[in-house]
């Protein structure tokens, strides 16, 4: 077992696509819940409507880059439709609205009834090739430095994506640090107070989850687009989950929070992978203890419990403000 | 001169619904019920401008449901009210307070994980860059200056201004129920209710709060305040009135209420009696 090796797998699983893909997606639930204090737990419902958008529009012949478009405006008008009945209401009716619509829309593209569109649990396969043929790289050939190596596919998405995850950074910084993204906070803290200062409340919460439902079909689109696959079974809600993971342990309500949290949850997450899988394979002793599968399943057991060290020690996150966590909610 | 103020209401008829020279909020037969009992039930009442008014009456008799209602958080059965001759029924909290009426609440209501002075800005009012569009490419640096100093400028007559980038959460009880007020007169209201506003606050900064209260009545806006507080109400009062299981049974010049047997008996009975003996 080389502890070198088991870092470099880490680390480049780490920067990889889809680390970007969920740091995404992560900025997007992040100004919804951390900025607005929106309970969507039906993230990835807008990964699937970005995702499948894209793929439907490609498979009935539209190009890919109109394929984005609908993608992005689909899961822009699943925001609005979950926002309009439920935002006027008590934040837990978003909650239950958004991981009720979540699991409805899985099983709908999933459905044989849909199944002229969505091609069922096969999913559609292979409509990202208009995206590949832009890649400068040679697809096959590996890069990098000794056994550090990426293939030239993988360094392609990788760079489209991180600089994704730059532009839509820059972007929601330039949104929360303007009067906008203050009023965002004011709803979060108090929706009364900022209705009795004049604030459209209502609209706000809309817009918020608006624009993070683009923002996470964003992510979906990306992490299509990687894996040239949409199959409804990618989008269960644990991926919801694994994303409040990624936004808390980075720190909610701040901006480079959900970048930083993403990176260190898929460190964590290879890392064990590989330190399971290496010592299962190469120490004697564990092999005997432990199946690879049953490996596997203690490298959850050792994220989980990396991520309650972490949160012991750093309850506001790897970047939040530990004078928030002490203070006085009202 | 405060004498002027109370000059203009020198002829006004000390009986419930008796109509003012120059108001500026005008209530007509607003009713709200909770199951089968009345919590509002108003039938004339007239608030005039440039004074400060004075709510009183006993726990429940419907002063914070009133406040609620008239301030587009909650709906009446039935009725009207007109804020400077226009109707607000059925308009929106957030679009009141747009029209000039602001309230406070009786539990402070901080942005806790707001800075003080962020919890100012947020009350100004249009501001360019709190639309989408303008967040993202409008401009709007010279609102949010001009809002800055307006801001500084209302944390100093508060004494807040020490603690202008600190957490809203951090502050004391007392500071709060400042801060609130502070950020009320920052949205720059005609109207500004204020709910039990020295309530837990320490005499010290009741006094000050008293004075800035009448500052705002004497720099012309119209203050319509719940209190339970007597000597309060009869130290910075143009007018009061006495609401009990919902209704109006007295209004007046405060030392007449004072005077008023039904309100001595039914009201304040305890107090006065306490003063008396």
């Amino acid at each position: 077992m080389d502890v070198l090796e088991i870092f470099r797998d880490g680390f480049l699983a780490m920067i990889g696509p889809v680390t970007a893909a969920y740091a995404i997606s992560a900025i997007s639930l992040n100004l919804q819940f951390g900025y607005t204090g929106l309970l969507n737990f039906g993230q990835v419902s807008f990964m699937l409507a970005g995702a499948y958008g894209t793929a439907i529009t490609v498979d009935l012949g539209g190009s890919l880059w109109l394929g984005i478009v609908v993608g992005i405006l689909t899961a822009v008008l699943l925001g609005l439709l979950l926002g309009l009945p439920t935002l006027r209401l008590r934040a837990d009716y978003l909650a239950i609205t958004t991981i009720a619509v979540a699991e409805v829309l899985r099983l709908v593209v999933r459905s044989s009834w849909a199944e002229p569109l969505t091609n069922g649990v096969f999913g559609i396969q292979g409509f990202a090739s208009s995206f590949f043929d832009l890649n400068p790289f040679t697809g096959g050939a590996t890069y990098g430095i000794g056994s550090w190596l990426v293939t030239g596919r993988r360094l392609w998405v990788m760079i489209v994506g991180w600089a994704l995850v730059a532009l839509v950074l820059l972007l929601t910084r330039r949104l929360i640090r303007s009067p906008w993204g203050r009023v965002l906070k004011a709803v979060r803290e108090d929706e009364d107070a900022a209705r009795s200062l004049g604030k459209d409340v209502f609209g706000y919460k809309l817009q918020s989850l608006m624009i993070g439902g683009a923002i996470g079909g964003l992510s979906g689109i990306l992490l299509a687009v990687e894996q040239q696959n949409v199959t409804p079974d990618a989008y269960l809600p644990n991926v919801t989950f694994i994303l409040y993971v990624i936004v808390i342990l980075g720190g909610a309500g701040t901006i480079v929070g959900p970048l930083l949290g993403a990176l260190a949850f898929q460190f964590l997450f290879f890392t064990f992978d590989a330190v399971m899988a290496s010592s299962q394979a190469n120490i004697g002793v564990v092999g005997d203890i432990l199946s690879p599968a049953q490996a596997g399943q203690l490298k959850m057991v050792l994220v989980g419990v990396g991520l309650m060290v972490l949160m012991i020690y750093r309850p506001q996150g790897l970047l939040g403000d530990p004078n928030e966590v002490t203070l006085d909610a009202r | 001169m405060p004498d002027e103020r109370t000059d203009r209401l020198s002829g006004v008829a000390a009986v419930p619904g008796v109509s003012k020279p120059d108001s500026v909020l005008a209530i007509d037969s607003l009713r709200r019920s909770f199951g089968g009992l009345d919590a509002v039930n108003v039938d004339h009442l007239e608030i005039q401008r440039h004074t400060v008014t004075s709510l009183i009456g006993p726990n429940g008799a419907g002063k914070t449901t009133l406040f609620n209602v008239l301030s587009g958080f909650d709906k009446p059965d039935e009725g009207k009210w007109h804020l400077n001759g226009g109707a607000l029924i059925g308009i929106s909290a957030h679009l009141v307070a747009r029209r000039g009426m602001v309230r406070t609440f009786q539990l402070t209501r901080s942005l806790a994980r707001l800075t003080v002075i962020e919890n100012l800005l947020v009350a100004n009012q249009n501001n360019p860059g709190e639309t989408l569009g303008g967040a993202l490419v409008g401009r709007w640096q010279g609102a949010e200056d001009e809002a800055k100093g307006r801001a500084r400028v209302l944390l100093d007559r508060f004494e807040l201004v020490h603690m202008a980038d600190e957490f809203a959460g951090s502050l004391s009880g007392g500071q709060r129920k400042l801060l609130e007020v502070a950020r009320a007169l920052m949205v720059d209201p005609e109207v500004i209710m204020l709910d039990e506003p020295m309530a837990g606050v320490n005499p010290v900064l009741t006094q000050s709060l008293l004075g800035h209260i009448t500052g705002l009545r004497d720099e012309g806006k119209t203050v319509i305040f719940i209190e339970h507080d007597m000597d309060v109400v009869q130290e910075i009062s143009d007018w009061v009135v006495v609401l009990a299981q919902g209704e109006v049974i007295a209004e007046g010049p405060p030392r007449e209420i004072a005077r008023n047997a039904a309100v001595i008996d039914a009201y304040l009975g305890s107090q006065h009696g306490e003063a008396a003996s």
